[in-house]
């Protein structure tokens, strides 16, 4: 992995958290965190097991609410959404334990990720029975950009199988197809790296940052290899016990006292992992 | 255009498509559809590409590099060359960086068509220690943004650069093509080389053309035919097999990508199929472990309905006679057995199946033809265009290569080496006219090298590579490619070594098959961690010893070959490659390179000790190399006494 992350200063700001709280009962998961991400960045969040990461990903998704704060995304403020209506909004996420169909091949799991493009009327339930004209058409466009997420995830040999018979870190790589499919403005990847091996891990970086840098979408990312992180990110944001303790590029936070000691150990400010 | 002006490769094309515009010339699966295109429309994009190639400077008589994996865009190179009058060199896409830069400096080449990112790579990371190299074409645009060298250009914008050239130059590309001759250098072909640097064969449209067409006129292939192009397009079998859809006007599909070849073969059903042995053993082997996994029930039919194609189905294919109720029973078989299993291979069309560039082992010969599929072998050398000997329908036997094709002769010296006279005899090797006088008589015979024997009814025995062919101390004959595939017949059994010249008896080095054997220890309850703990386990060994003691019986049979049986080996701890130069990229053992690296396990073998230690170097895929250490076990076999 030997791509030099960019610095990028400036730029608007896709996405802004403000002062989030979340709490599960007497459980404090997340405590008063505000950061930004700029648009077209790759953004790193780390952390403990623990700190709060998946659910910082679950409340920008709408999966929780969060009981403080609020979320500023495409120019809206709100304190909480519906799942899809972050959706809609252009935000596209990965899970950390894969959330694939498992029955449906690969390519009928990466359409689902097309369904909010679909053009309701052509796709409706009794359209779709008689399937002619325009409803042949959309179902031809929507096929041919999944083709294409295929082709650049070179997935084509395992289109037709069904994914639970996949190793996991093709699942993996299905289900950021499934991401790539519809369309976002912000991918948020929760451990996409996990139980890869080496060349698994080079190729996946090589997806994220193509992604980033053809399309212009911008990706924040949950990681634990610290490599990857280092490499590919261009700001970071460190979390533990629910709460930020630090924020900038990784190169700062790399060397930063409280984060050596939350996280990183002594050894790692002097060489990459 | 009439047939003797269509004498070229390009006016053969320009001919096809006049006379079939809208039959199918080329497909590539593209986005998961078959992308058709028509000779017609092959022709406007080969126009398109030569005109283009043109307007950055090629030259006549220069030379042009090609590097990928089988494209209709990088076929069509080829013909654009042509056109202009240029030479074509394709190169193994699977080549370290120093193999390019040997042919690209030995060539002198200026311009190199490439297919994507990764070649690209390749090319631009040696670019400095090829001085002559001044333009790169690709044509897979992913991953190519950010390149900002000027002298790298994308194939649809040499392309489009290209229909402006001829809009500005009209009668420039009718007057490129009408001065080629047949006698003009259609491509240069490196061969692998078993010893030694790659020597450049070239070839002319003569060759190519005038052996696709006697091929053709011999097995009757016609515009209906379609076949499977994935072979590298720098091996002389593939650019045979371009030249029969040329000359036919059939269609060359390409597969989506390595992964999904079978299951692009099972949809195109090709009608002509050419593989290398080591293919047809793989298939074989496939066959094989996935029938261990089934039913007992299922076992026993195909055991069963085997043991009948082996008695009656080569009669059958042959037309020889075959009583009613074997027929009954082949049909019975065809229906439960071997029509499932031609379909699941893609094979159910094929009218012709081709095996070369190797030998065969019979049994495994055996085993296709018995089940309806009409393999054929194939004698040849890419100095004599891939066209020498080749079975004729009706009349295939397993242990020989067939008798001369049309238009060929065959003829064997004396001291036994094979001589070759065929439409497709090259010109000469690439600024090499001394090695070009060793291979060629003065008469015109080419001296193949290897050794051989022709059968009374006029069929041609290879015996081995003249050079490898030699003996035991007792004066025993020792051919060990003989011995060699009768070891890879069996699934376990990958790649076999055997040494024994000027020894008391035979060795052997043994390389397992992973798939197999990895489904056996499965199977046994056996773990392992990787290629070479698996290969050194006492279960693995048994059964190998087994596979060993199978052959020492057969060969016992022949009283010759007798005392050539097998008395010890070891198995690899690593598998033999061709990135470590142990293996030509088509897969042919280098022998000098594995006496000269394995010297110490040789000894080892012919000593009496039970062990060796072994640190080996690989070179992975990167160009870096590693290194790791092993110890090998070696096996005494019964052999059989006679």
């Amino acid at each position: 992995m030997t791509i030099d992350p960019r610095t990028k200063t400036g730029g608007n700001l896709i996405l802004e958290v403000e002062n989030i709280s979340l709490s599960f009962g007497a459980v404090r998961a997340i405590v008063d965190v505000s950061f930004s991400v700029i648009e077209g960045e790759v953004l790193a969040i780390i952390g403990p097991n623990g700190a709060g990461k998946t659910s910082m990903l679950n409340v920008i998704n709408g999966f929780y609410h969060p009981q403080e704060g609020q979320i500023q995304f495409g120019g809206e403020v709100r304190r909480q959404m519906r799942p899809y209506q972050a959706a809609r909004g252009g935000i596209a996420r990965t899970f950390q334990n894969v959330a694939l169909f498992k029955g449906m091949t690969t390519l009928d799991n990466i359409m689902t990720g097309r369904n909010l493009k679909m053009n309701r009327w052509a796709t409706n339930i009794l359209s779709a029975a008689f399937y002619v004209g325009p409803t042949r058409r959309e179902e031809m466009r929507h096929r041919e950009h999944a083709e294409r997420v295929i082709d650049f995830l070179e997935i084509q040999a395992i289109r037709k199988t069904p994914v639970g018979r996949l190793p996991y870190g093709l699942q993996k790589r299905v289900e950021l197809g499934r991401a790539l499919a519809a369309e976002p403005k912000l991918l948020l990847l929760d451990e996409p790296m996990a139980g890869m091996n080496l060349e698994e891990k080079q190729d996946m970086c090589r997806y994220v940052l193509d992604v980033n840098d053809e399309f212009g979408t911008t990706v924040a990312l949950i990681e634990h290899d610290m490599g990857v992180v280092m490499d590919i990110s261009d700001r970071v944001v460190v979390l533990d016990y629910g709460r930020k303790i630090a924020e900038g590029t990784p190169d700062e936070v790399k060397s930063n006292q409280a984060v050596i000691d939350a996280y990183l150990g002594t050894s790692a400010s002097s060489a990459t992992a | 255009m009439s047939d003797s002006q269509a004498d070229t490769m390009p006016r053969r094309l320009y001919r096809n498509a006049q006379s079939y515009p809208d039959s199918p010339a080329f497909a590539e699966k593209y986005l998961g559809i078959w992308q058709t295109y028509s000779w017609k429309q092959t022709g406007s994009e080969v126009r398109a590409l030569a005109c283009g190639l043109a307007s950055l400077g090629l030259q006549r008589g220069e030379m042009v590099a090609l590097i990928g994996t089988n494209r209709p865009q990088l076929y069509w190179v080829f013909f654009a060359t042509q056109s202009l009058g240029a030479v074509p060199v394709p190169i193994y896409q699977d080549g370290v960086p120093a193999e390019l830069e040997f042919v690209l400096n030995h060539a002198g080449v200026r311009f190199a068509v490439v297919e994507n990112q990764e070649q690209a790579d390749k090319l631009l990371e040696i670019k400095e220690k090829c001085p002559a190299l001044e333009t790169i074409i690709y044509s897979d645009t992913k991953g190519m943004r950010h390149y900002s060298e000027t002298f790298l250009y994308s194939y649809a914008d040499v392309q489009a650069r290209g229909r402006q050239y001829d809009a500005e130059h009209a009668d420039f590309f009718e007057g490129e093509l009408a001065s080629g001759q047949a006698d003009d250098v259609a491509g240069i072909f490196y061969t692998s080389g078993t010893t030694g640097d790659p020597k450049g064969v070239q070839l002319t449209s003569a060759n190519l053309l005038g052996s696709a067409e006697a091929c053709n006129a011999q097995e009757g292939l016609s515009s209906t035919d379609r076949q499977v192009n994935y072979a590298p397009m720098a091996w002389i079998g593939d650019h045979l097999f371009l030249s029969l859809s040329l000359s036919a006007g059939a269609c060359t599909n390409c597969p989506e990508s390595q992964e999904t070849l079978r299951a692009d073969i099972k949809e195109i059903g090709p009608t002509m199929f050419f593989a290398p042995p080591a293919i047809w053993e793989q298939l074989l082997t496939s066959i094989t472990i996935r029938m261990e996994d089934a039913s007992r029930f299922n076992r026993w039919l195909f055991r069963h309905f085997l043991a009948v194609a082996r008695r009656v189905g080569l009669d059958l294919l042959d037309g020889k006679p075959v009583g009613v109720v074997d027929r009954l029973h082949y049909a019975l078989g065809e229906l439960c057995i071997y029509g499932p299993l031609k379909n699941n291979l893609g094979l159910s069309h094929a009218r012709l199946a081709i095996t070369g560039g190797a030998p065969l082992g019979e049994d495994t010969f055996m085993f296709y033809r018995s089940i309806g599929i009409n393999l054929k072998q194939l004698y040849a050398q890419t100095e004599c265009s891939a066209y020498a000997t080749l079975h004729r329908n009706g009349d295939a036997r397993q242990d020989t290569v067939g008798p001369p094709c049309k238009e060929c002769d065959v003829q064997i010296a004396e001291g036994g080496e094979i001589l070759v006279k065929s439409p497709g005899n090259f010109v000469g090797y690439f600024k090499n006219p001394e090695a070009t006088r060793e291979v060629m008589t003065d008469d015109g015979w080419l001296r193949t090298g290897d050794a051989g024997i022709m059968t009374d009814d006029g069929h041609l025995k290879v015996i081995d590579r003249a050079r490898d062919v030699g003996a035991l101390n007792d004066g025993t004959l020792f051919a060990p490619q003989y011995i060699e595939n009768k070891l890879k017949f069996f699934p376990y059994i990958r790649e076999a070594v055997a040494h024994g010249n000027s020894r008391d008896h035979v060795t052997a080095f043994i390389n397992i098959d992973l798939e197999a054997v990895g489904n056996y220890a499965e199977r046994i309850g056996l773990s392992y961690s990787g290629y070479t703990d698996l290969s050194q386990r006492p279960e693995v060994h048994d059964l190998i010893t087994k596979n060993i003691a199978e052959v020492n019986q057969d060969l016992s049979r022949d009283s010759s070959l007798s005392s050539s049986q097998i008395r010890r080996f070891l198995i690899l701890h690593k598998e033999l490659d061709a990135d470590d130069g142990e293996l030509t990229r088509t897969r042919k053992i280098r022998r000098a390179t594995i006496a000269d690296r394995y010297g110490s396990l040789i000894e080892a073998l012919y000593s009496s000790k039970k062990e060796v230690a072994v640190e080996a170097s690989v070179m992975l895929e990167d160009g870096r190399s590693s290194t790791f250490n092993a110890d090998l076990r070696i096996h005494d076999v019964a052999i059989t006494k006679t």
